[in-house]
């Protein structure tokens, strides 16, 4: 019978964006189990709303993660635009999405870039983030900010793209799709590389739906699920297929991830074809009251948002349910049965965002 | 059948390009024109009304109505924007160049300009107007 | 239905259902989505959310319970609610009974007890 040994992951570990604690029970290099423990970052961010009135929450909601930053922002201010019952112009949402398929991109090469980290292979986390560095210039001449953009507000946004700024972004976003699958094709064809990634951490399609996983975790398992589809924003007058496969290893999320950047540049050439002129934002008068659920898909899955408002100018509460709060039993379900090498990679597979998880 | 050493094309060109990088410190950035580097105010166009001060989320900004000062605390500013929005006369502006770094804490003051005589009196640091002036630590200096 | 043509609604439910309810949701293959408490000052009463979703469609039981009410833990069905569960009872104070994986207040390693409800309530 093997003598059990307990190991202690993280927190400050070179390979993890963000600190996690897992306590690993282990047998001769096998994982057993794994517990979990987070509460490194903890802000009380959802606290602030007694302090900070509904319109600076804005600010609040997107400082909750560096890289999700626009998708919070935009899921607080649909949600209070719905309990108010404001309606967004048409140029708004258009330009809504840009910003978001942008966001989803970069975080897309970023998580990339980790990935290859993660089993060494540092030039080719260079040249993930090289192409990335582009998106980030893209994203400062257009809202101000590499990574906090401060552009949303209730009932629209606050800065517009000229049609000669958004044909721009339309080109160099060609030119680097040449770029992108130079670089793609190795994540997916390189002899090391696929021999570090498949069969590695396995997630049963059923496991997958009744531990909550979301996001590619949940695509790269056979469920094509994806919450674009129910049309917020101006999902609803474009088209796109949900990027799902049945491979349920980490090759496969690597794969699902991939398929979505070379989407998002698609959805994006779309918008810039469709997008109409108008106005940018409607005024707001008054204060919510009501409360309401927004669901939204962020980059690294399904982010639930719930508003309860009083009438009066503080809100009552404001959750947030990000994707990876979700991801984690499904990544301890993953670490069963992993070698201890493996440990930092499955890690990184869920994209875990543990600013957003802990706000 | 997987390939073995197909990374060698791009490593081949990466040895013989220029650096990615600029170099930093000896050729300056430049800045797109939308930058959120640093709020600028137009102090003869203040009204003095705190609209500003009540909006930070950052609580960085303080007006004084009666002694006729506006100051910054430029560390607490998180440079997002919404002071600009908010002010009514549309004095606020923020520009490209990100703050310096400095060795200690300081509140930048600006004085209204027509009365000579408020240019000599102690700045409003030592009189907060409303509860939400920020704690300051250093001695606040007046406006260079 | 709401203007997206997504399904959500709120359902008011007391204490004792919430088992069985959440029971009923498993066998029909729903998943959790995710579990929230909000704190009336006025009322002095905490309001708990246990959202459920399906594809694209979200459920809500809605239970108002006053400080000192015992909710049982709903881990033994949905596995996946320990870190919601433990998340309620350390930052609010919740009580909650039979627990899979019981933090015992030290999920967030924060000094203050149940900072989200206010001080003259504790």
């Amino acid at each position: 019978m093997a003598r059990k040994t307990v190991v202690p992951f993280g927190p400050q570990h070179p390979v993890l964006p963000e600190p996690i604690h897992l306590d690993l029970v282990m047998e001769d290099e096998i994982v057993i189990e794994a517990v979990p423990s987070i509460g490194f970052v903890h802000r009380g961010l959802e606290n602030l709303v007694k302090k900070k009135d509904y319109n600076e929450m804005v600010y609040v909601a997107e400082r909750i993660c560096g890289i999700c930053s626009f998708m919070h922002g935009m899921g607080y201010c649909n949600a209070v635009e719905h309990i108010m019952g404001v309606e967004v112009p048409a140029r708004a949402n258009y330009l809504r999405t840009i910003w978001s398929e942008m966001s989803r991109i970069h975080s897309h090469l970023l998580w990339l870039g980790l990935l290859a980290d993660g089993f060494g292979y540092e030039s080719l986390f260079m040249q993930s983030w090289r192409i990335r560095e582009k998106i980030l210039d893209m994203f400062e001449a257009s809202t101000g900010g590499r990574v906090i953009f401060s552009v949303n507000t209730i009932g629209g946004v606050l800065k517009d793209m000229p049609d000669d700024m958004i044909r721009e972004f339309v080109t160099i976003l060609k030119d680097m799709k040449t770029e992108l699958k130079k670089t793609t094709k190795i994540f997916l064809e390189d002899y090391t590389v696929k021999s570090r990634l498949s069969g590695v951490g396995v997630l049963k399609q059923d496991d997958a739906l009744m531990l909550g996983a979301v996001g590619p975790m949940l695509r790269a398992s056979g469920v094509d699920r994806d919450l674009r589809e129910t049309g917020y924003a101006a999902y609803a007058d474009l088209d796109f297929e949900v990027a799902w496969s049945r491979g349920c290893d980490s090759y496969t999320r690597c794969q699902v991830r991939i398929d979505e950047i070379f989407d998002s540049i698609d959805l994006i050439e779309q918008c810039a074809a469709k997008i109409t002129a108008g106005d940018i934002r409607v005024p707001v008068k008054g204060n919510p009251e009501g409360e309401y659920f927004m669901r939204v898909e962020q980059p690294r899955g399904e982010a639930i948002y719930y508003i309860k408002a009083n009438g009066t100018k503080f809100l009552d509460r404001f959750r947030v349910r990000t994707p990876t709060f979700a991801n984690v039993p499904a990544m301890v379900e993953t670490l069963k049965g992993a070698q201890l090498a493996d440990v930092p990679l499955l890690i990184l597979t869920i994209d875990p965002c543990i600013s957003c998880t802990e706000r | 059948m997987s390939k073995i050493m197909n990374f060698t094309g791009t490593i081949m060109k990466n040895l013989f390009s220029k650096p990615v990088t600029t170099s930093y410190p000896f050729e300056p950035r430049v800045y797109p024109e939308r930058t959120r580097g640093h709020i600028e105010i137009a102090i003869e166009d203040c009204i003095y009304c705190g609209m500003c001060m009540r909006s930070c989320p950052a609580n960085a900004l303080s007006v004084d109505r009666k002694e006729g000062t506006w100051s910054i605390d430029r560390f607490m500013c998180i440079q997002c924007g919404y002071c600009v929005e908010k002010c009514p006369k549309k004095c606020l502006n923020i520009i490209p160049g990100y703050p310096e770094p400095m060795p200690e804490k300081s509140i930048e003051v600006h004085h209204k300009p027509e009365t000579p005589a408020d240019e000599t009196q102690e700045p409003a640091a030592s009189k907060p107007a409303e509860a939400k002036s920020p704690a300051e630590a250093a001695p606040a200096s007046p406006e260079a | 239905m709401d203007d997206y043509g997504r399904d959500y609604n709120i359902e008011v439910i007391d204490v004792d259902q919430l088992l069985s309810k959440a029971a009923e949701r498993h066998m029909t293959g729903w998943r959790l989505a995710q579990i929230c408490a909000v704190y009336i000052e006025e009322h002095q009463q905490y309001e708990l959310s246990y959202s459920f979703e399906n594809v694209y469609e979200l459920l809500t039981y809605r239970i108002k319970i006053d400080k000192s009410t015992n909710v049982p833990s709903i881990t033994q069905i949905y596995h996946a609610a320990f870190l919601y569960e433990n998340e309620m009872k350390e930052l609010f104070g919740v009580q909650i009974s039979y627990m899979a994986n019981d933090y015992r207040g030290k999920l967030y390693r924060i000094d203050e007890e149940t900072p989200f409800i206010g001080k003259g309530d504790k």
